[in-house]
């Protein structure tokens, strides 16, 4: 339809048979285009800006924490802040694995998780299963209880479970570390949202081959929710790593139990400290930028689940 | 949500009435009672779980509250019925922690919400470079609760170089000043709930249908017009869905508080809900109280689900 500036250029003999109102469509044409070229500048410009501005505010803290870990005690109180830290005090990272036993509390944390998440996983897989491919009276009823657990937060509990764990000889040890943790509503409810999708046909086709319930289970409805039961992985690695409040009230009794959260804090209160304080952060929070950029996608998965559908 | 109905298991539990001989109804009763018992064992595990660490602890918080702590620690608690309950949501330091605590939602939830949009709005086009926003922007949802209080204890400390090369000289520090300690410790909470209200809406951007934008765009409206007369609209249920998980997560928000401030905790404005039940139970070991808190505690978070629920469900309709 339009010529190609290029292409006038190139031959100009053309132009002589153009009329004046082909040379004004022309014109408006490329008019058009050098605004539309002119926009998509323009807004990727803007688009750039926000995502710098973005990443100031967001990563501005997370740069603090990075360089100040590295940083000699002095350092950290300089004026002008040091931003870069052209003399790393690499053995903040030693002294706190080694003079402050970071390295037991990473342990503990370790344990802490892979109960919780092992526990969540198993006791989710096994309610919802019963909840979507088995029958028995109350089924309904027990569902809709269980999904109201999502809606009683922890902390309400918390003064109850407080007394409960004391009662059973369980304060200050890993399992009423734990014990809280070993079920999840929202892990039940996201499971059966995934086994719901199971084609009736492959269940009956089972049955046929002569699959009992468990084998089931295992061998066709778990590899089929995979996606899932590892969003719900992930997703309760970052609670039960992260978590604050219980670990706090249960490592008040025996301090040996700390988690890592609760270690971080524990070196708190001196300047002196504060280098070696952060780098405990840094550590705490390296598995979890691994979870990050590896199961990303699980991790949304986990946290949209009931946002899009 | 979808109905629980049809079970896949009806439609195949008589697996012998295809071959014409109809089954004895003993077995059958028998199949039936074999699928319940290994129903309810399944179910087991987690109910016993929340049957101890949920359902009790809740209907015990009612028990709790009805009871009053005897002059001596031996003695019994007197049953008050719910005196107690009423005399505490109506006490001062109840009001203003109750206070503390919707002011420190009032900033960190908008505060969030709208970073979180705006950084998924700005990743969620295509240029080079968005896989690392992505994922930066995603980062503040990681950081635990302890690591972000750590992070700010450095940069709001009055001995760190920054606070005074930005001219901010403050002492105690920010953290402990009567004035701005409840705003910072809500803003940590922001920072730290951008990255999950980012994730929230970038998934919820993502399955936007494309052509309305690009009608928008085409159509020559400003980018800030796309935004609050499109996007906002278009994405209302993904922010509401985002605001009452915020809500939730900021009404339960207790480490910061409890490291930048400290315990006990002498600040009556930074006393939020739940600072003032982890105070009743730790330090004053007056559990009757925890109790009652714990209840108004349940009973606000119900009350904000409950209206954003109404809220986005006229908005939903309102969209569509």
């Amino acid at each position: 339809m339009q010529a190609e500036p290029g292409d006038a250029l190139a031959a100009p003999d053309n132009v002589e048979l153009e009329t004046p109102e082909e040379l004004a469509k022309r014109a408006r044409a490329t008019r058009a285009r050098r605004l539309r070229t002119w926009r998509r500048r323009r807004s990727k410009f803007w688009t750039y800006l926000g995502l710098i501005v973005g990443s100031i505010i967001v990563l501005f803290p997370i740069y603090v924490l990075v360089v100040d870990s590295l940083l000699q005690p002095n350092q950290l109180a300089s004026d002008p802040p040091t931003l870069i830290p052209t003399n790393p005090a690499f053995h903040n990272y030693s002294d706190v694995m080694t003079q402050f036993g970071f390295g037991h509390y990473l342990v503990n944390s370790a344990i802490q998780t892979a109960v919780i998440v092992s526990a969540q996983l198993v006791t989710s897989v096994l309610a919802a299963y019963a909840f979507v491919f088995l029958r028995f009276p109350l089924r309904r009823s027990l569902f809709l209880l269980i999904l109201g657990t999502v809606m009683i937060p922890f902390e309400v509990t918390v003064a109850v479970n407080t007394t409960t764990v004391r009662n059973l000889g369980w304060d200050g040890n890993f399992l009423g570390l734990t014990a809280p943790f070993l079920a999840t509503g929202f892990g039940i409810f996201l499971v059966r949202q995934a086994f719901l999708q199971i084609p009736k046909e492959l269940r009956e086709a089972a049955v046929i081959d002569g699959y009992g319930p468990m084998r089931f289970l295992w061998r066709i409805a778990v590899p089929l929710a995979r996606p899932v039961i590892a969003a719900l992985a992930v997703f309760s690695f970052l609670g039960a790593w992260n978590q604050y409040l219980w670990p706090s009230i249960i490592a008040n009794v025996n301090p040996s139990i700390k988690t890592a959260t609760i270690g971080i804090t524990g070196l708190g209160g001196s300047s002196e400290l504060a280098g070696v304080q952060l780098a405990a952060a840094m550590i705490s929070l390296a598995p979890l930028v691994l979870l990050l950029i590896f199961f990303r996608k699980n991790l949304i998965r986990s946290l949209t689940a009931g946002a899009v559908k | 949500m979808t109905a629980v109905n049809a079970t896949l298991a009806d439609d195949v539990a008589p697996p012998s009435s295809s071959n014409g001989a109809p089954r004895p109804r003993r077995s059958r009763r028998v199949a039936r009672t074999k699928e319940a018992t290994l129903g309810y064992a399944l179910l087991l595990p987690a109910l016993a779980v929340f049957a101890v660490f949920t359902f009790y602890p809740f209907v015990k918080n009612f028990d709790l509250a009805a009871h009053r702590p005897g002059p001596y620690p031996t003695s019994p608690n007197p049953y008050v019925g719910t005196s107690q309950f009423f005399q505490i949501i109506r006490s001062g330091p109840f009001l203003d922690s109750l206070r503390s605590t919707l002011i420190f939602v009032a900033i960190a939830v908008p505060l969030g919400l709208f970073l979180g949009l705006a950084l998924a709005v700005f990743a969620n086009q295509k240029l080079r470079g968005s896989a690392f926003f992505q994922i930066a922007f995603s980062s503040t949802a990681i950081t635990s609760i302890a690591v972000a209080a750590v992070i700010f204890q450095t940069i709001l400390s009055p001995s760190n170089g920054l606070m005074q090369w930005l001219g901010i000289h403050t002492n105690p520090g920010i953290a402990l000043s009567p004035s701005w300690a409840l705003e910072a410790v809500a803003g940590i909470s922001a920072w730290q709930f951008t990255g999950f209200s980012f994730i929230i809406m970038i998934a919820g951007l993502q399955s936007l249908p494309e052509e309305v934008l690009e009608a928008a765009r085409i159509d020559g409206a400003s980018s800030w017009r796309v935004f609050w007369r499109v996007i906002v609209p278009l994405m209302s249920p993904t922010i509401f869905f985002a605001g009452v998980i915020g809500t939730i997560i900021a009404l339960q928000s207790f480490g910061a508080i409890n490291i930048l401030i400290g315990v006990p905790n002498n600040f009556t404005h930074t006393n939020v809900l739940i600072n003032y039940i982890y105070d009743e139970i730790v330090y004053d070991r007056n559990f009757g109280t925890a109790a009652c808190l714990s209840i108004a505690l349940f009973l606000v978070t119900l009350l904000f689900t409950v209206v954003q629920f109404r809220a986005l469900e006229k908005r939903v309709h309102y969209a569509s």
